[in-house]
């Protein structure tokens, strides 16, 4: 027989599972709920217990789900175990404001009524994310958890991807999706690097109780160390963000409830009323990151691992599900049209779907926030007029609220 | 089992088999065309058999012919959605390369170096024939798309694309694939053997086939990628046909 292949038929070899994604913090789990409902199965892998990541304190963050990323959420059926929580985000109020100073004439204003698509989006607090997905992979038959394990070798052919795990287990699959956030290993171990730099500041996060109701806006003082949102959520609270530099931030995580709230109260303002602290204090340093490639051979990069962007307008976690989607939709064709899932041809759908948005976004949030975070008196002036011209020109405003909704550029399926 | 291939040839098919599945090299343009054209052929078996594209190896039960299969760009997407498929392709070069790409995604495909003709003759049957890119090469249409007639059992889906004789596909799939791109080597296609959509229709039906659909490849030169076409049928195009009953 003039075969050189071994045999004319060869027994086809099915690794554990499709797809394995290693990160179980929101967009792992999204990801993983997507491709499930597509048919196909999926590993998730996360360092961290489960009871860990349950834990309602373990993450003080709150969201600005664009509304295109709450479509994706709807799509993979988890909006419903959340949306009692959600506060609807109606108007966004962005202010050049300087402590003691009161806010600048010049105000950027969006109302939702300005877009047919409803409100903006929605505030959402990490906890009730968390706990709802966690939930609802323990739910999904397609769905394995590895919890508490940490991946410590990967290897990459044209036969599958497989990974080693601390535990001594050994996992493969057509391909390997990095959900590990921007000091992401599975990127490092598959050679990609990265280029950012850091900003030298830190955002302190915690929520607020106030005495009058926030009625569904949205707030984002300009400060010259860095910006301050003002986010609501469900009742008269609202969560912060507040971006300072490094060595004031870590005086400020570190004074005591009543000393925060003391030098809070000048940036916050009196609007809201009198405030209070509703929860602990979490401190996130800020930097932006962009990996080289989103792919290499049987591997892609989603969220924070492939860009990790200054959270100016809670754009993170929103452009990480707009990976997930664009990620998934790329995985169901592939496998509906019979191709290998994890094959350099699908990866790089992915990539340029997904890469050119992302480093335009990474660039413009960027260039806002220095051009934010600077006191100078002239470009004081010339943003202050700039904002200005934004607000007194509706089609622009629009058009940059249609932005913030996550509703332009290419829309993955999922969140149309 | 024996063998007399030397290992020096092994290592020549080996490279071969990479240059087939190299997405930036000399089998580009396919490797282009190739989702579109799965987005056809997979649609079309699901909408016949009643499968569905999301189960579990859809086509499980279904046996393929791909003819001219080359490196295996159809073969291997039908062997992953559970079909049974034989690849066949009359260069014999073709082959062993084939054979070693799906050995190395772990496919089982029974690759042989044959022609429709010979299959039809020695009485195989299949449910599904692929027949892309193929007729325009071939020197009796009629005969050919007879044996491919033969080769369906009772009710079969034969897909057969090929290329359109008007100037636009001249100056496109000639002077710009062959000429200008370098996609393609010279000489690779007569454009007095282009088929219009019309007369393949008729040649389906004189060789005893039932033609139930067309539909144009329409390549976007902004994008740069392919899409299936309901009225664009003016180059590239692709039709199905059924077996009688």
């Amino acid at each position: 027989m003039d075969n050189p292949a071994s045999g004319g038929i060869v027994r086809a070899m099915k690794p554990d599972h499709d797809i394995l994604i290693v990160g179980g913090g929101l967009n792992g789990p999204a990801l993983a709920l997507a491709l499930a409902r597509g048919g196909l199965s999926v590993g998730v892998i996360d360092s961290l217990p489960i009871d860990t990541r349950s834990d309602p304190g373990f993450d003080g963050r709150a969201y600005a789900l664009a509304l295109a990323s709450q479509r994706l959420l709807g799509a993979i059926g988890l909006w419903p175990r959340i949306a009692a929580e959600a506060q609807p985000m109606r108007e966004i109020k962005v202010t050049d404001g300087r402590a003691g100073e009161g806010a600048s004439p010049w105000m950027l204003h969006f109302d939702h009524a300005e877009i047919e698509e409803g409100p903006m989006g929605y505030m959402v607090e990490d906890r009730h994310l968390r706990g709802a997905f966690l939930a609802m992979m323990a739910d999904a038959p397609r769905i394995t958890q590895y919890a508490a394990e940490t991946v410590t070798s990967q290897q990459a052919d044209a036969l599958g991807a497989r990974i080693g795990l601390a535990s001594g287990r050994a996992l493969s699959a057509w391909l390997l999706v990095g959900c590990d956030g921007r000091r992401s290993g599975t990127a490092e171990r598959a050679g990609i690097r990265r280029t950012g730099w850091g900003y030298g500041q830190t955002g302190v996060v915690c929520a607020v109780e106030h005495e009058k109701p926030h009625g569904g806006i949205a707030h984002q003082f300009f400060m010259p160390a860095g910006p301050l949102a003002i986010l609501p959520l469900k009742g008269n609270r609202s969560s912060i963000v507040w971006s300072e530099t490094d060595a004031r931030a870590a005086e400020l995580l570190a004074m005591p409830d009543a000393d925060f709230l003391t030098a809070l109260r000048p940036a916050f303002g009196s609007f809201l009323g009198e405030i209070g602290l509703a929860g602990a204090r979490f401190g996130y340093p800020l930097g932006l990151t962009l990996a080289d490639s989103f792919i290499a051979e049987r591997l892609a990069l989603v969220g924070d691992a492939a860009h990790g962007m200054h959270p100016i307008a809670g754009q993170g976690l929103n452009a990480g599900l707009r990976d997930v989607a664009a990620l998934a939709q790329v995985l169901a064709e592939a496998r509906g049209r019979g191709e290998d899932i994890g094959s350099t041809q699908v990866l790089r759908r992915y990539q340029q779907w997904r890469r050119f948005d992302t480093a335009t976004l990474a660039a413009a949030t960027d260039s806002v926030n220095r051009l934010f975070s600077n006191d100078n008196k002239t470009v004081r002036t010339l943003r202050d007029l700039g904002l200005g011209l934004v607000n007194r020109v509706p089609a622009l405003r629009r058009g940059l609220m249609r932005e913030a909704a996550g509703l332009t550029g290419d829309l993955p399926e999922l969140m149309r | 089992m024996q063998t007399t291939v030397d290992p020096a040839e092994i290592a020549k098919f080996e490279a071969m088999a990479a240059e087939w599945w190299d997405l930036d090299g000399k089998f580009k343009p396919l490797h282009m065309l190739n989702p579109c054209r799965l987005d056809y052929i997979t649609r079309q078996i699901a909408a016949e058999f009643g499968r569905d594209l999301k189960a579990e190896a859809p086509f499980a039960g279904l046996r393929i012919l791909d003819i001219g299969c080359g490196g295996g760009l159809l073969s291997e997407p039908m062997a992953r959605l559970g079909a049974d498929v034989v690849g066949a392709d009359a260069a014999e070069r073709n082959i062993p390369v084939a054979r070693i790409h799906a050995a190395q995604a772990g496919l089982a495909i029974d690759y042989r170096h044959t022609t429709a003709e010979a299959l039809a003759e020695a009485g195989e049957r299949f449910d599904v024939v692929l027949n892309m890119e193929v007729v325009e090469h071939v020197s009796d249409p009629l005969a050919y798309l007879t044996a491919c007639r033969t080769l369906l059992k009772p009710g079969g889906l034969h897909l057969c694309s090929t290329i359109n004789r008007n100037p636009k596909s001249f100056a496109m799939a000639i002077v710009g694939a062959e000429f200008v791109m370098r996609w393609l080597p010279r000489g690779t296609h007569d454009w007095r053997k282009f088929i219009t959509p019309d007369e393949l229709f008729d040649l389906l039906r004189a060789a005893g086939l039932d033609p139930v659909d067309r539909k144009g490849f329409q390549f976007n030169p902004v994008l740069w990628s392919w899409r299936i076409s309901d009225s664009d049928l003016s180059v590239n195009y692709v039709t199905a046909s059924l077996a009688p009953v």
